[in-house]
């Protein structure tokens, strides 16, 4: 499936079995070397740029943490200018996607750019130490909303970003996993060929966040999907076009392989945090019609 | 051409002259109005920039570095807490080596709020690695648009530069102004060729974060760059003479100093009226002279020393406060004298704060205290114009 000349190249420093390399060289597959990249602050750019290296084989810019959107917006203009047909992508983490960019998306949204806005999305501040973001959902320990005697972790669910970007009217929102790599590079194409904004949220499996096996990876970002917690879909032009069916697994199959969920099955109080889970992909099910007949 | 206009709008007709691939700037007083005008002229036809309206400051500056990275000649315009939003984005235009110029309208820091003049919001940005020039009247802040242009552009600077124009005073006054020829700008500024671009056909990294190993390298080259700023403003403001007939000193301007006992040092539109003042003093037998700092960053030690080695006492009126110490003007010049050996007496005010106007008094006032303070200063730091009744 990946390309065995990829853009992105081997060497980077990223941990083994993470899934944000594989995401990165997926895109970049799919979209071809007429890209010029936009990295905010984050695994990514920490673990591919370390002066005097990187593994960009792309033009590739990073500013800051919070900027990534404005800056794109710049390159673009300029190319628009240019009259050139490169594509502007920017790829981040949740952290800089969800929280901390946010006004400067909503900006680069409203004024509809022609940027495909890529965010790995890995459900927390995975290069500080897998702190809560916006992204992170229900239950979900990390090390500021630990589990403890007073605590079942993250307290709120998941920000709903695609509905965020909906709302911008971007004419094209998709989510994506890792585990479905033709769905995800049909996605990108799309994207690529879209003239205007788009958002792609792609479940990226952290392998220290979410504490699993180095070779489950792809299985546990599987799992994501097919329980229903991480639904799969495309919003074309603010309505939903298509969606990935599946068969719903019941979601203690995903919640019992990740370290970052162990705590409901010991603690009082985690069956119904378990049950309230389960109702969280049953309303996603529901709600985006994924279950196969 | 010769025409009364309102300060914003020269500074518009000045960047409009330098033919800006893009323009990205976010409304607030008193900056709106370049702002408008530029607005304006992409709207008309006139000025064939690009105009990104951007969902703060913040993303202003920062559209800017993506265009910057593509080799785009970039201008923006902000204020108070307008730069302070910048503030991160600052560190990363200069460190990033993009010559990005900025109007600054200077404005007070909140809080209280306060929308008037005074220079703590530019002062406040000075370790930020930008140039920082500081125009004294509305034809110096236009004039120093496309020299700031062609300073921030020179492959041995690559630095952005702030020209700093006080809020209201000069961007809302309208006097007469000589307005700049576009086709003469364009002998005098040279179109921008940048070294490295972002293109597919020659991909590279931009923003590579460096550890300690090489940190401390681009910090010096980054100094190394201001140091030679020092010895191209004033090249560049005689090019600009050639081709305009114009001139205001290079780093530094004086007025007065020959056989003066003492000095004001000062920067901004202040010193118009520090002029008046000295020609009173100097009819009453005060022998009074004025230094006018035109870049403060980079700092000009010795153009600074070598102007006021003469005199036996000096006082510094700036329009802002390092809260907790003095002021900055006032501690940078001390600093410059310290290892010379120069003993002369420094007396720091700070005055013109939140909009207060400085009168012809509060100056003469200072001027006395600096020809007494030869004796030694009876204050190292004062607030010249204090309202005492309302505390």
């Amino acid at each position: 499936m990946i390309q065995e000349q990829s853009l992105f190249a081997p060497g980077h420093r990223a941990c083994a079995g993470c899934s944000m390399p594989t995401v990165v060289r997926l895109v970049l597959d799919a979209t071809g070397p007429n890209v010029i990249v936009v990295s905010p602050t984050g695994c990514l750019e920490v673990t591919s740029t370390p002066f005097p290296e990187s593994a960009w084989k792309v033009p590739w810019l990073h500013s800051l943490f919070e900027n990534a959107a404005a800056v794109a917006s710049g390159v673009e203009t300029i190319l628009k200018r240019q009259c050139k047909d490169t594509k502007t992508l920017v790829i981040g983490g949740d952290g800089s996607t969800f929280d901390i960019g946010m006004g400067s998306n909503s900006g680069m949204f409203e004024r509809g750019h022609d940027i495909m806005y890529v965010c790995y999305d890995n459900e927390a501040y995975m290069n500080t130490g897998v702190q809560r973001s916006g992204s992170t959902p229900f239950c979900v320990h990390t090390t500021t909303t630990p589990a403890g005697e007073q605590s079942l972790g993250n307290p709120k669910p998941k920000k709903d970003m695609p509905a965020i970007a909906v709302a911008h009217h971007v004419p094209y929102v998709a989510t994506a996993s890792v585990a479905f790599p033709v769905d995800l590079r049909r996605k990108v194409k799309r994207a690529a060929e879209l003239r205007g904004t788009s958002y792609l949220q792609i479940n990226a499996p952290c392998i220290t966040g979410w504490t699993f096996e180095t070779g489950s990876t792809i299985e546990i970002s599987r799992l994501a999907v097919e329980t229903g917690l991480y639904p799969l879909f495309e919003f074309v032009d603010g309505k939903l076009a298509d969606v990935k069916k599946i068969r719903p697994r019941p979601v203690t199959d995903y919640l019992k392989a990740q370290g970052r969920y162990r705590h409901l099955f010991k603690a009082p109080g985690g069956k119904e945090a378990i049950v309230a889970i389960q109702s969280i992909a049953d309303e996603n099910i529901a709600k985006y019609g994924l279950a196969q007949e | 051409m010769r025409k009364v206009v309102e300060g914003s709008y020269a500074i518009a007709q000045a960047v409009k002259c330098c033919d800006p691939d893009i323009i990205s700037a976010y409304p607030i007083t008193p900056q709106t109005h370049i702002v408008e005008n530029l607005s304006q002229m992409v709207a008309d036809g006139e000025l064939k920039s690009e105009f990104i309206t951007v969902d703060s400051e913040f993303s202003a500056l920062s559209a800017l570095v993506g265009s910057s990275a593509m080799g785009a000649r970039s201008y923006s315009s902000t204020t108070s807490q307008g730069l302070a939003l910048m503030y991160e984005v600052l560190y990363n235009v200069s460190g990033l080596r993009m010559p990005i110029v900025m109007t600054v309208a200077n404005r007070a820091m909140g809080a209280p709020l306060n929308i008037w003049n005074d220079q703590q919001d530019a002062i406040g940005a000075r370790d930020c690695g930008w140039i920082q020039l500081y125009a004294e009247n509305v034809q110096e802040a236009m004039d120093l648009t496309p020299q700031a242009y062609k300073l921030a552009e020179d492959p041995d600077i690559l630095t952005p530069v702030m020209v700093c124009m006080d809020g209201f005073i000069l961007t809302h006054v309208y006097e007469p102004v000589e307005l700049l020829d576009h086709d003469k700008v364009k002998q005098f500024l040279p179109p921008f060729k940048p070294k490295i671009t972002l293109d597919p056909a020659h991909p590279v990294t931009i923003g590579a974060f460096a550890d300690p190993s090489t940190f401390t390298e681009y910090r010096y080259l980054q100094q190394e760059g201001q140091n030679k700023a020092l010895g191209k403003i004033d090249t560049i403001a005689k090019e600009f003479k050639e081709i305009f007939g114009r001139y205001y000193g290079g780093l530094i301007d004086t007025y007065r100093m020959e056989g003066a006992d003492a000095a004001i040092v000062t920067l901004g539109s202040v010193v118009g009226t520090i002029k008046d003042a000295l020609d009173e003093m100097w009819a009453e037998g005060k022998k009074v002279g004025l230094v006018k700092v035109r870049s403060y960053r980079p700092f000009p030690v010795k153009a600074l020393r070598d102007a006021l080695k003469d005199v036996s006492s000096i006082a510094v009126i700036e329009k802002d406060i390092s809260i907790g110490n003095e002021a900055g003007l006032t501690t940078d010049l001390k600093a410059a004298f310290y290892n010379t050996g120069m003993k002369t007496p420094i007396i720091g005010f700070t005055a013109g704060l939140g909009g207060r106007d400085i009168t012809l008094k509060d100056i003469k006032k200072a001027g006395d205290k600096a020809l007494a303070a030869a004796k030694g200063p009876e204050a190292e730091f004062e607030f010249l114009t204090l309202r005492k009744e309302i505390l």
